[in-house]
């Protein structure tokens, strides 16, 4: 044991890893340890290849090329069983959990302790006691898992993949939903397997919360592993540096002329369903040819506060003016009409009609103008379209085909388009670069910059620094529903930046 | 992708072939249908015929109309069969009894007014729907099988269940033109078909050449995507429950007026025929996509299958059973189609790059 804890042997690695998805290449050749009785911590920007990774190692996944090591042999794990039969556990992002079911189901699901062919539920809820016992929870066996709190949620797949025995356990952003509290048992429960010589995979984009638990770090930068090392005298510009790189690649050349304010918003506030603000008094200006960039992590509350500019939540507060005008009602439809424009943050659920046309997606937002009292005139409608096709080059076979069989970066540019047609003033993007490839990244930059140019007011969050830093004329940060720090666009201090989004209020358990 | 689109480059002449046999299918169908009990049952072709199965097929084709646009919602409307019961029972009543005022003193209509009041209870009846589905948001299945039972019941309890007998109307308060309704005749076609042709005619309009229609599909094929458009989806629910209801009035109407009489029973799993209608048509369950025209002729299908079976004296136990046969083969085909189709476009996609 003590020779684990000095050593820490190496209890799988990938050599060579390449994973390709349709269009995108999400790992590119990665070399990776996974060092037993330790913690090995993963970061990097959304997209970077962190959860392609685990998925790889759970088996979720297969690899394109290279291959995975255990105790020096090559294995296949064609499934996630295969995976945990070589005792690999995993706690996803997403919880994979049953909420009708309870505590001590979910927990045994797929793995039921039987006698004589049928569930011993007494055995099940004994051994669900000690789990929670152990994890210092108060989580009753019975209880419906739906009735629990996110976090409580979060700790019973936690136990799920500890009741497997796992040698090596993958935790991908475990605290994101819990509270600090209960935070601080799951780093005791780290400890204690650790000491164990469980192999821990850590991920997460709490970098303070990496610093004090990792033993080892990783850094992976679009698809690469850009550092490796032991964790001590790793600080946060270290890992900041690796994580974005120092050069800036080829952003558009920064805003010339900004004019009047477009949009101003004061106060704004939303209340969570759990309780507290989602949206913590905002406020906030956009100028018309101005690119305000709304950084800050997951959970920081930018989509919920561009939400709620575009009318989707009635029962938010405070106040808002468009040119001057206050906005007026919580509605999707008057507010398009009032000139704001949105493209979602999720293409697939929220920005398109996947089976309609490319051409029925593209006007859908602003067919009132190609309409005559009731009557469509269709090629208006068609000619229309073709405008916006040829105006932001996106290729397309046709435009009557299902705006499904494009690529992602052409889908952005169909909801883009989409936006535009309605004549907005300003222009909410959510994570407009997300889930496609460099080069169309590049390319909706230059268009954010063109539509900028023409005078259009545009607000978009994004939680990669090095975008939020390359194109924007001001970047407002956001943690926890409020803005901690604004900096101008140019002069930003990346770590500076950073710091602002890992401002945490301290919620009481 | 790209790299495989080579050998299969040849094929793609024949699979748009197939594609385009795919698409037709369900007019295909119709010729095959037609052809058949055109040699097997005599007297099938003649004129005479032909009009008595039209106005047979109409009745579905009104039901499957407004099932249609609920099903391209991603709703289903379960309560168009009661609406066609209580409609007719509404028809009834007022022919027979006018509204009593109370104080002996009693209402009597024409047959323009005993039309609107019913149909005015039939789109009553789909804004129940509307409102629990889009303010209560019951699921549509739920809340349609609700107002079934509830439209049913009322239906039943107009007459305590008895059959309003002898809708003659009465000349001296203008309603005894309600029977040409049904049995009356325009250029040589009953009344029910030209009302087929306005209503199919419109529908098809609106879902092609309208932004309404357009939402319609939207809302369908993703609702949250449609609202964070600036689609009115509550809006443009009810208007789909509403008219579906609409088009059960028009056929509650219809029967009463061509029975003359008004059963509190009619119209008992019409809703299952006017959902396999459009199914048949190509309306696909899951939302977002189907056509009028489809519907009209999976009507059509479905229609004639049944009148030439009987023509032809096949026992309505096996009607029953190929009818379920041939809805099954209609979504079996359907799968097929949209599985070819996209591929076909995937690979001219690929050859964009």
């Amino acid at each position: 044991m003590a020779g684990a804890m000095t050593g820490h042997p190496i209890g799988l690695s990938i050599r060579g890893g390449v994973k390709v998805y349709p269009g995108t290449r999400a790992l590119k050749g990665v070399d990776f340890d996974l060092r037993m009785g330790a913690v090995n911590v993963l970061v990097g920007e959304n997209g970077a290849g962190k959860s392609t990774m685990m998925k790889v190692i759970a088996g979720v996944e297969p690899l394109t090329e290279g291959e995975i090591l255990m105790d020096g042999k090559p294995c296949h794990f064609r499934s996630k069983d295969d995976a945990q039969a070589a005792g690999i556990g995993i706690v996803f992002q997403e919880l994979n959990l049953f909420p009708d079911l309870t505590v001590t189901e979910n927990i045994f699901m797929g793995r039921e302790i039987t006698r004589f062919g049928h569930i011993d539920r007494a055995a099940q809820r004994r051994e669900t006691a000690k789990l929670m016992a152990r994890l210092e929870q108060d989580i009753d066996p019975d209880a419906a898992l739906g009735t629990l709190r996110i976090g409580q949620q979060q700790i019973v797949e936690i136990a799920k993949a500890m009741n497997e025995d796992a040698r090596i356990l993958i935790l991908d952003e475990p605290t994101s939903a819990l509270s600090s509290a209960e935070v601080e048992v799951l780093f005791r429960l780290i400890d204690d397997l650790r000491r164990q010589g469980v192999g821990i995979v850590y991920i997460s984009h709490r970098l303070e919360e990496l610093i004090r638990i990792g033993d080892f770090i990783t850094v992976l930068r679009d698809g690469e592993i850009t550092g490796s090392r032991p964790m001590e005298g790793v600080d946060i510009p270290w890992i900041v540096t690796e994580m974005i790189g120092d050069a800036s690649k080829d952003f558009p050349p920064r805003a010339t002329r900004i004019g009047q304010e477009v949009f101003r918003a004061e106060d704004v506030t939303l209340p969570r369903e759990a309780g507290g603000l989602a949206v913590d008094h905002v406020s906030l200006s956009v100028k018309a040819g101005e690119i305000v960039g709304l950084y800050g992590l997951m959970g920081a509350g930018r989509s919920e506060f561009l939400e709620c500019i575009l009318g989707l939540h009635p029962h938010a507060g405070g106040a808002m003016w468009i040119e001057g005008a206050p906005i007026g009602r919580p509605s999707v439809a008057a507010r398009i009409a009032r000139g704001v424009a949105l493209i979602p943050e999720d293409r697939k659920r929220d920005g398109l009609i996947q089976i309609m046309a490319i051409r029925e997606n593209i006007t859908l937002s602003a067919l009132k103008k190609f309409a005559r009292a009731f009557h469509l005139d269709l090629k208006a409608e068609a000619s229309g379209a073709r405008d916006f096709v040829s105006r932001l080059g996106i290729k397309i076979a046709s435009p009557e085909h299902p705006v499904s069989s494009l690529s992602g970066g052409n889908q952005q540019k169909v909801v883009i388009s989409k936006a535009l047609m309605t004549g907005p003033k300003i222009l909410l993007m959510d994570e407009p670069s997300r889930g496609i490839d460099i080069g169309a990244k590049a390319e909706v930059f230059r268009t954010m910059r063109a539509l900028a140019e023409d005078g259009l007011a545009i607000l978009f969050a994004n939680s990669h620094l090095e975008e939020v830093m390359g194109i924007s004329d001001r970047i407002a940060v956001m943690a926890d529903g409020r803005v901690t720090a604004t900096f101008d666009g140019e002069t930003a201090p990346a770590a500076e930046i950073v710091a602002a989004a890992q401002k945490q209020q301290k919620v009481p358990a | 992708m790209s790299t495989t689109s080579t050998p299969t480059r040849p094929m793609s002449g024949s699979s748009g072939t197939l594609l385009l046999f795919l698409k037709a299918r369900t007019f295909i169908a119709l010729i095959v249908v037609i052809a058949f009990f055109a040699v097997a049952a005599p007297n099938f072709l003649t004129t005479a015929n032909m009009v008595i199965m039209a106005k047979h097929v109409a009745l579905n084709a009104f039901l499957a109309i407004g099932m249609t646009f609920v099903i391209i919602t991603g709703g289903i409307d379960l309560s168009v069969g009661s609406i066609v019961g209580l409609c007719g029972m509404v028809a009834g009543w007022l022919v027979l009894y006018g509204v009593d005022l109370g104080f002996a003193w009693t209402i009597q209509f024409n047959t323009l007014e005993i039309s609107l009041i019913t149909i005015l209870v039939g789109i009553f009846v789909g804004m129940v729907n509307g409102l629990l589905i889009t303010r209560l948001n019951v699921a549509p299945f739920i809340a349609t099988l609700g107002t079934l039972y509830i439209a049913r019941g009322a239906a039943l309890l107009f007459s305590g269940g008895a059959t309003f007998p002898n809708l003659n109307g009465n000349a001296e308060w203008g309603s005894d033109s309600f029977r040409w309704i049904g049995a009356g005749t325009v250029f040589g076609i009953p009344v029910s078909i030209w009302m087929l042709v306005i209503v199919a005619v419109g529908a098809a309009y609106v879902a092609r050449s309208t932004p309404l229609g357009r939402y319609i599909y939207a809302v369908g094929g993703n609702e949250r995507g449609a609202a964070l458009s600036g689609v009115k989806v509550r809006k443009v629910k009810m208007i789909v429950y509403m008219f579906s209801g609409f088009c059960a009035a028009l056929v509650g109407l219809i029967i009463a007026s061509q029975l003359q009489a008004a059963h509190p029973a009619t119209g008992e799993t019409f809703e299952l025929n006017a959902i396999a209608a459009a199914v048949l048509g190509g309306t696909s369950m899951s939302g977002g996509r189907g056509h009028i025209g489809g519907t009209i002729v999976g009507a059509f299908v479905i229609g004639i299958l049944s009148d030439g079976l009987i023509m032809m004296g096949v026992s309505t136990f096996w009607q029953t059973v190929i009818k379920g046969l041939v809805i099954v083969a209609a979504v079996v085909v359907d799968q097929a189609q949209s599985g070819l189709e996209k591929r076909v476009i995937l690979r001219q996609q690929a050859a964009l790059g």
